[in-house]
């Protein structure tokens, strides 16, 4: 068996929301609410789940910005609440958007701060830099203003920092977020790169292609807790049976997915706005067709294009998600 | 990682120009008011020098008490507070350099406000032992800058404690007298003067400028000063804590 470099038993956070000064308005959130999984060394493991799922706290718990309030959790043997100066020596931690970097300096300047802050010798980040800026392809570049950055070559750059002190586990918290999609296939790749070298990678996300392309195992997160874990094939699986209806409609009212859920052969329904139109999705189970009985319930609207399909991972990913 | 740090925090500060108008701006409101009132109750010339002198330091404590605190919400602004704590060094030996480049930024202020008093206002300023009042002078910019130090780490824990800094800028002027000399204060409020390692270093300048010793007094405000940096390190350390605790790390 791969040596565990992550282990989660029973982790949970609750925040406090509410006035500072008011114990009475104030009301406890449980964001994680008591997940377990390992990560073993050399893997690339993913964590999929919507918006305030409890992905970011989860990996900042990991990384031993936040204190869990309940369960524990282990970062290459080490305890990430009592022995969070051993962890913060072996992680790295990326995450995505603009912020994370001094925008008036240079982008070497970023990479000498922080290489300081992690105690790399002077003689070696001098040559480290060197090579991060290769590897993020950001040489020649180096010495112009993060300001001036474009959205992409700032989410390299974070790269090259979270590997400054060569961390044996990377933490990636949706590190793919609003760069476009060429400078999101440079990233993966970027990625792909560290895994062949032999890092671990923990990497939240909610693209599904980022994740089937990426990851050897993930586990779905909704509403702090963890609904399915595997590999991405495992969990395609899961939604193989069967086939998708894809509609995109103009003015679809309230009602229809409802209506559609209570049909017998339905698994699952989802809705996606897209600008003007609505884009639903409809699972129906193995041997039946639905399209029929779609097309019944959008009787009188205006329907654009309508697709059979072999569910993906994103179905098996929606189906997870809006079981909840 | 000391200086490294502080250059590139000096020059990540120093490349606004806007904060750079400010720098030497500030300062000249602040030195004019206090010349004005001290030349309207005819004060004698000794007295309108050891105005200069202490108007001109003052800015240095300015400059670190009402950035130390906002920088760190700055730092939480721009997602590097977590990054700063996430380094496996002591957060509190972190906020040094940080807070030592604001106090650098405050010796320019310092440099304008002694070039102000004796262009525009006519104040010769006569410094009896310069290399003392060197000396002196550093030891007092690392005693401000301890003590932003403890004020930075403040606003790690409570958000809102950026406005902690701006509080604190005029109190301490008055206690560590650098308007006013500490024996013209009410007797309640010396012990408070004699507690911040500043009223020291500023006793020490005045003492280099004026031709005395002013070893004693940088004996102490080295004391006091390593005390609050044993204090400092210490709470820092449980701020930290807190700070993993209550999720004030971040900015949500």
């Amino acid at each position: 068996m791969v040596e565990p470099v992550v282990e989660v038993e029973g982790l949970a956070r609750t925040f406090k929301i509410g006035r500072a000064f008011s114990r009475r308005s104030a009301r406890n959130i449980e964001v994680v609410k008591g997940i377990d999984f390992t990560v073993g060394r050399g893997e690339l493991f993913g964590l999929l789940g919507p918006n305030g799922a409890g992905k970011t706290t989860t990996i900042k718990m990991l990384i031993t910005l936040l204190v869990p309030t309940r369960g524990t959790a282990r970062v290459l043997g080490h305890d990430v609440v009592t022995e969070h100066h051993q962890v913060r020596r072996k992680v790295g931690y990326v995450f995505g958007g603009d912020r994370g970097l001094y925008e008036r300096l240079s982008g070497l300047d970023n990479l000498r701060y922080f290489a300081e802050l992690h105690g790399v010798p002077p003689r070696e980040a001098k040559r480290r830099i060197g090579e991060l800026l290769e590897l993020v392809d950001l040489t020649g570049r180096e010495k112009r203003r993060v300001e001036g950055y474009s959205r992409g070559m700032r989410q390299r750059l974070h790269i090259a920092r979270g590997l400054l002190h060569q961390p044996e586990v990377l933490f990636l918290d949706e590190p793919s977020i609003g760069i476009d999609p060429v400078g999101a296939r440079e990233l993966r790749a970027t990625v792909k790169h560290l895994v062949q070298n032999g890092t671990t990678v923990f990497l939240t996300t909610h693209y599904m292609f980022e994740a089937d392309e990426l990851c050897d195992r993930l586990a779905v997160i909704t509403d702090g807790s963890i609904v399915a874990m595997g590999t991405p094939d495992d969990l395609k699986k899961r939604v193989s049976n069967g086939t998708v209806v894809e509609v995109d409609i103009f003015g679809m009212p309230d009602a229809v997915p409802d209506k559609l859920r209570d049909e017998a052969d339905v698994r699952s329904v989802s809705v996606e706005v897209r600008g003007q139109s609505h884009v639903l999705t409809v699972h129906a189970a193995s041997g039946t067709d639905i399209t029929s009985k779609v097309v019944e319930h959008l009787d009188g609207c205006s329907i654009g294009r309508l697709i059979t399909r072999e569910p993906t991972l994103e179905d098996a990913y929606v189906e997870l998600v809006n079981a909840r | 990682m000391l200086s490294v740090s502080w250059w590139l925090q000096l020059k990540a500060r120093s490349r606004s120009t806007f904060d750079g108008v400010l720098t030497l701006i500030y300062p000249m409101f602040f030195s004019t008011t206090i010349f004005m009132m001290y030349s309207q109750g005819h004060a004698s010339s000794s007295a309108m020098v050891a105005t200069a002198i202490g108007a001109s330091t003052m800015s240095i404590w300015s400059s670190v008490s009402t950035t130390a605190a906002m920088s760190m919400q700055a730092e939480r602004r721009m997602g590097t507070l977590e990054l700063l704590v996430l380094a496996p060094r002591p957060l509190a030996l972190l906020l040094v350099p940080l807070i030592m480049s604001m106090a650098t930024i405050g010796v320019y202020s310092m440099i304008v406000t002694l070039l102000w008093a004796r262009y525009v206002f006519g104040i010769v300023i006569h410094i009896a032992d310069p290399l003392s009042f060197l000396v002196s002078l550093v030891v007092l910019v690392l005693s401000i800058a301890i003590l932003g130090v403890v004020i930075a780490a403040a606003s790690v824990r409570y958000r809102g404690a950026w406005a902690l800094g701006s509080t604190l800028e005029m109190p301490v002027w008055l206690i560590c007298g650098f308007l006013v000399a500490i024996s013209d204060l009410p007797s309640w409020v010396r012990p408070l003067s004699w507690a911040l390692a500043p009223t020291w270093g500023m006793s020490a300048i005045r003492a280099a400028s004026d031709g005395r010793s002013p070893w004693a007094d940088l004996a102490i405000c080295v004391g006091v000063g390593a005390v609050y940096a044993v204090i400092g390190s210490l709470l820092t350390q449980r701020i930290v804590h807190a700070a993993r605790v209550h999720a004030t790390l971040g900015l949500t």
